[in-house]
Order: structure tokens, then C-alpha cells, then sequence
């Protein structure tokens, strides 16, 4: 291994090179640019042997991407923002014919009005597509996960592409220490790419089929399975990557005091970091504080969730995403999956980090204070606009 | 932790230094850096910032920093009196200029000479980078040294290492 200072961008292209892809295809938008520049330089300087696509939309991008894994190959995709939506119908589509595609999407808001900083109503919007959804807080990370997607899409139990999202700018843009692993660690822990799903003159397949309304629930059916499959993959990728590189993860969601705590902020991505330091300086202050990272919108934590909730007094979810006219999305699936447990608790919604805008941990801290109220609200951290006439 | 507010204007460098400060204290063991720039567009001239947090643990707060340990301008005309609002109490300004100043809170170097000497061309940022070493301990020159080897691009790695050498000295003094 070899440390090195890279941003979020640079550690996922050195994932991806570990990862061995045979075909990327990517269209540049921000946040999301240099990691494909990353990858097209690796290319052309011969330390990752790929077919580098270039294609002139998002839409094309996926679209190459299926078509080179529906011949067995092992292909990856960046995007962000506008570029996701713009893939959009390529998305269930992936899903549908369980091509294991790795797709990096760099969080950013969608438009309008027109704003190229982070936030998570982009992937979150594509929630429904069939895509396994994973979020990385820090480089090391993100770098760790681009190596892990594959092994997870591609297990034959799973057979489903992979979101890896990493926030833009602030975990894309900014530069921290990362262990790269030598290539012969990253051989060990992924192997090839095998699948029975692909074009092959031997065994001849349909692939990208219709399915009528006889079969349709069938195949519907056994995608929301393969995915579902993901919670013990992951624990299984995981064993083994620990083995081989040392490093810790903990599934679906990981739990950050949480044990004996009233009070629990549930969040996802890049901003758990700060609140993990809110939670230390309130423990400090004796107040039981705990936080639950979601590092898994898809499949969806619902027992770890709920086992990590069934003693707290009250929880609030942190999120950077509004599903307009409801509530935040994360919100809504923190509720279901409490509502099945059985635990009834006070659980709020806070709406922060739109298009960038920055939390502090003054809000955190806010937040916990609200937590501590025990009542139930909805609302959106920081405003703001008056400056503006707004 | 130690936070470094870094001004300049676009072109002149200031994102590479946070970035080369950050890389060459996290490359010791049980070290921790961040480093980023204001995000969004950048326009060659206009004012820019950027920021390098250290720590001896992970640092988990990546907004902006707020008030600084040292606050160093690459651009004399990019600093002002507000400068101060931004320093931590004890916080230092570390100022590339010609001028002189009887301010406590303020630390010149003419930056602007040594480039002419080092590097023929008024770029700066190494340069504050090695005042920076100088006057705050935080690394060495041996450390600036490794960091601008691992990521800067060959043809100017040499010349920003001694320019970084003869800043520290001149600092010194």
C-alpha cells in the first residue's frame, strides 16, 4: 500500500484502475470531470489497459456501458446531476437486464435554478431504478468502494449495477491521505469478471428481452431480490476485503455511539464526519448522543436501522434531498422502516446542504437540541435568501 | 487542529500550496490534513481562496475555515484590515509584500524577489509555503521538499525546492 494525498475524484479513479474495468465510457461533467481524466490518463499511459469510449451524452454512456457488459465485460460509467437525469431511462434498463455496471455519481443539485454544488436530490430522485445506491464520506473510502462495487454487482447473487456516490466538491474537490493498494492486493481481493448473462456464440441467450404481463411480475420479482441479496454480500466483500487490506467496514449502515444513546442523527455521505465530532464534544458534555451513517440507500437498512433505534428516546434524519410536496425521501424510508419494527419515537426531518450550501455544527448541534424536545417537525436548515430579496 | 487560510488570485497558485502544506504533513504516520479550494468556476486574475486543515486525528468538518491559524496572501492588494477578523486569537498574517509593517500581527516576506531570483517568474506560492515552514515549525523543508517531488510536474520541481529553501531562510531572520 502507498499513501498518497488525492481528492475523492482522484482515490475512486485509482479504485477503478485497481478494479481492472475493460471499458469505460463517460461524458465530463462537473463534479465528476476528473475522474474520468484520471482514467483516460491511466489509459494512455498504458498503467490500465481499457477501451477509453469517448461519447457525446450520458445517454450513450450507459448505453455502451450495457452493451460492453452484455458481452461479458466489466464496465464502468461516471456521471452527476443533469448527466444522471439525462441516463435516466438507461437506468431501469440497466437494472432490468442485470448488467453489473459500476457507475460513480458525483452529488450535485439538479436544475434549475442552475447550481453545480453538492446535494443528494440527483441519485436520490433515481432511488426506484433497480440501482444498488451506496455513499462513501471520505477518499479512503470512496477508493475502497470503487473496488468493492464490482465484487458486489457482479456476484452472481446480485447481478445489478452499482451508484457509488461521493458528495461534489466537498468529498469530489477535496484532498485527504489514502492508503492505494498495489494491484497484486486488489487481484487477490476481485476476481475477474464471470457471468453466464452475456452474448456468447457457445451458448447462445436472449438478452434485452420483452417480458407481457404473464412473465413481467416474474422478472420484477427476482431483480428486487437480487438486490435485496446485496445485504449479504456486502458482508461477505467485506470480510474478505478486510482480509486482505486491513480495513473495516460495517454493512449497510454504521453506527457511531449509538449504543446506549437518547438521541440519534441519522445522516449519509460526506457530513457524517462533522456530525461524529458533534456527537464526541456532547458526550463530553454528558449528553448521549449517537449517529447512524447510512452508507447503503439500496437495499435498504431497514433491520439495522431499526436495531439501532429501538432504544433512543428520539431521532432526527439529516438530509440533502426534498421530495417536494412530502418530505425528505431518506425521511420516508427511515419511517417505514421503524413503523415495521414496531418503534414508535419521535423522528424529525431536517432538509440542509441544498446546492451546496454549507452545515455547520452549529446546526448540527441545533438539531440534536431539537432531537432532545422529543416532538416531530419537518424542516429546512438555513433558509436564507432575505439578503436577496427572496 | 491548525487551519491556513490561503489568498490569492487565479493563476498565481494559492490551491497548489494548501494542497502541497496538506500533503506534506499527512505523509507522516498519524497525521491528518485536508486541503480544498473555494469551490466553483475560477477566472485567471480574480481573488481566490483555499484551505488547509492539520490535525493529529481524522478531521471530519470539511466547510470553510473560518478563522485561521495563519493567514497568508500570495497578493499584497488582496489584503486588508478585515484580514484580521479571520485569525484565530495569536493568529499570525503572513503577507507576500515589499512593504514593511509594524504590525505584531503581521509577518512580510518580498516573495516577489526571491521568484525573480528562484524561479524567473512572479509565482509565489511555494515560496509562502516555505516562509510558512519558517515561522510555524508545522513541517520541513525536507517535507515541502517530498510533497512538491510526489506531485509537482518535473520541469519545476528543483527550482521550487530551492525556492522553498531560500524562503525558510530568509524567514527566518
Amino acid at each position: 500500500m502507498a499513501k498518497k494525498f488525492l481528492s475523492g475524484n482522484e482515490a475512486f479513479a485509482y479504485g477503478i484502475r485497481l478494479a481492472r474495468p475493460q471499458v469505460i465510457s463517460a461524458y465530463p461533467i462537473t463534479p465528476q470531470t476528473i475522474v474520468v481524466e484520471k482514467l483516460s490518463e491511466f489509459v494512455e499511459d498504458g498503467s490500465l489497459k481499457a477501451e477509453f469510449i469517448h461519447v457525446e451524452s450520458e445517454h450513450s454512456a450507459l448505453s455502451c456501458a450495457m452493451g460492453a457488459s452484455s458481452v461479458g465485460a466489466r464496465a464502468f460509467t461516471a456521471t452527476s446531476s443533469q448527466g444522471l437525469l439525462y441516463m435516466a431511462e438507461g437506468l431501469p434498463y440497466a437494472a432490468g437486464g442485470r448488467f453489473p455496471i459500476v457507475m460513480m455519481n458525483a452529488n450535485r443539485s439538479t436544475a434549475l435554478p442552475w447550481n453545480i454544488y453538492g446535494d443528494q436530490r440527483d441519485s436520490i430522485s433515481q432511488l426506484d431504478s433497480g440501482w444498488i445506491q451506496a455513499y462513501a464520506e471520505n477518499a479512503q473510502e470512496a477508493l475502497d468502494l470503487a473496488l468493492m462495487s464490482f465484487y458486489i454487482a457482479e456476484h452472481k447473487k446480485v447481478s445489478t449495477p452499482f451508484m457509488a456516490n461521493l458528495d461534489g466538491f466537498v468529498l469530489t474537490h477535496t484532498y485527504e491521505v489514502a492508503d492505494v493498494p498495489s494491484q497484486q492486493q486488489a487481484d487477490e481481493f476481485l476476481p475477474a469478471f464471470e457471468t453466464e448473462n452475456k452474448m456468447s456464440l457457445d451458448t447462445p441467450k436472449n438478452l434485452g428481452f420483452s417480458a407481457g404481463p404473464d412473465t413481467n411480475t416474474y422478472f420484477k420479482y427476482k431483480e428486487h431480490i437480487g438486490i435485496l441479496n446485496v445485504k449479504e454480500v456486502v458482508r461477505e466483500a467485506e470480510e474478505r476485503f478486510e482480509k486482505v487490506f486491513g480495513r473495516h467496514y460495517t454493512g449497510l449502515t454504521e453506527s457511531y455511539r449509538t449504543e446506549d444513546a437518547d438521541y440519534i442523527l441519522i445522516t449519509l455521505g460526506s457530513i457524517s464526519g462533522l456530525v461524529r465530532e458533534v456527537v464526541d464534544k456532547l458526550r463530553n458534555q454528558g449528553r448521549k448522543a449517537g449517529l447512524l451513517r447510512i452508507r447503503y440507500l439500496r437495499p435498504f437498512p431497514n433491520e439495522e436501522i431499526a436495531d439501532a433505534l429501538k432504544n433512543a428516546k428520539a431521532a432526527a434524519v439529516l438530509e440533502k434531498d426534498i421530495s417536494f410536496g412530502n418530505e425528505g425521501t431518506v425521511y420516508t424510508n427511515v419511517n417505514s422502516a421503524l413503523q415495521k419494527a414496531g418503534i414508535s419515537i419521535p423522528v424529525s426531518d431536517y432538509i440542509g446542504g441544498l446546492g451546496g450550501k454549507n452545515i455547520s455544527a452549529e446546526e448540527i448541534e441545533g438539531i440534536f437540541s431539537s432531537i432532545a424536545k422529543e416532538k416531530t417537525v419537518v424542516e429546512f436548515l438555513g433558509i436564507g435568501g432575505e439578503d436577496s430579496g427572496g | 487542529m491548525t487551519e491556513i487560510l490561503w489568498h490569492g488570485r487565479g493563476g498565481q497558485g494559492a490551491f497548489t500550496a494548501a494542497r502541497l502544506l496538506g500533503e506534506a504533513y499527512a505523509l507522516k504516520d498519524g497525521s491528518y490534513a485536508l486541503a480544498f479550494p473555494s469551490f466553483g468556476p475560477e477566472r485567471r486574475g480574480a481573488p481566490i481562496r483555499a484551505f488547509t486543515k492539520l490535525d493529529s486525528k481524522p478531521i471530519g468538518n470539511r466547510s470553510e475555515v473560518k478563522k485561521a491559524d495563519f493567514s497568508i496572501f500570495l497578493d499584497d492588494t488582496l489584503f486588508s484590515d478585515s484580514a484580521f477578523d479571520e485569525l484565530k486569537p495569536g493568529g499570525k498574517v503572513l503577507l507576500n509584500t515589499k512593504k514593511k509593517t509594524d504590525d505584531p500581527r503581521v509577518i512580510t516576506i518580498d516573495g516577489d524577489s526571491i521568484a525573480g531570483n528562484y524561479l524567473g517568474m512572479p509565482i509565489t506560492n511555494t515560496i509562502l509555503l516555505g516562509a510558512l515552514a519558517a515561522v510555524s515549525g508545522l513541517v520541513t523543508v525536507d517535507e515541502i521538499a517530498q510533497s512538491i517531488s510526489l506531485s509537482m510536474p518535473q520541469r519545476i520541481r528543483e527550482k521550487n525546492i530551492n525556492a522553498v529553501a531560500a524562503a525558510y531562510e530568509e524567514a527566518l531572520q
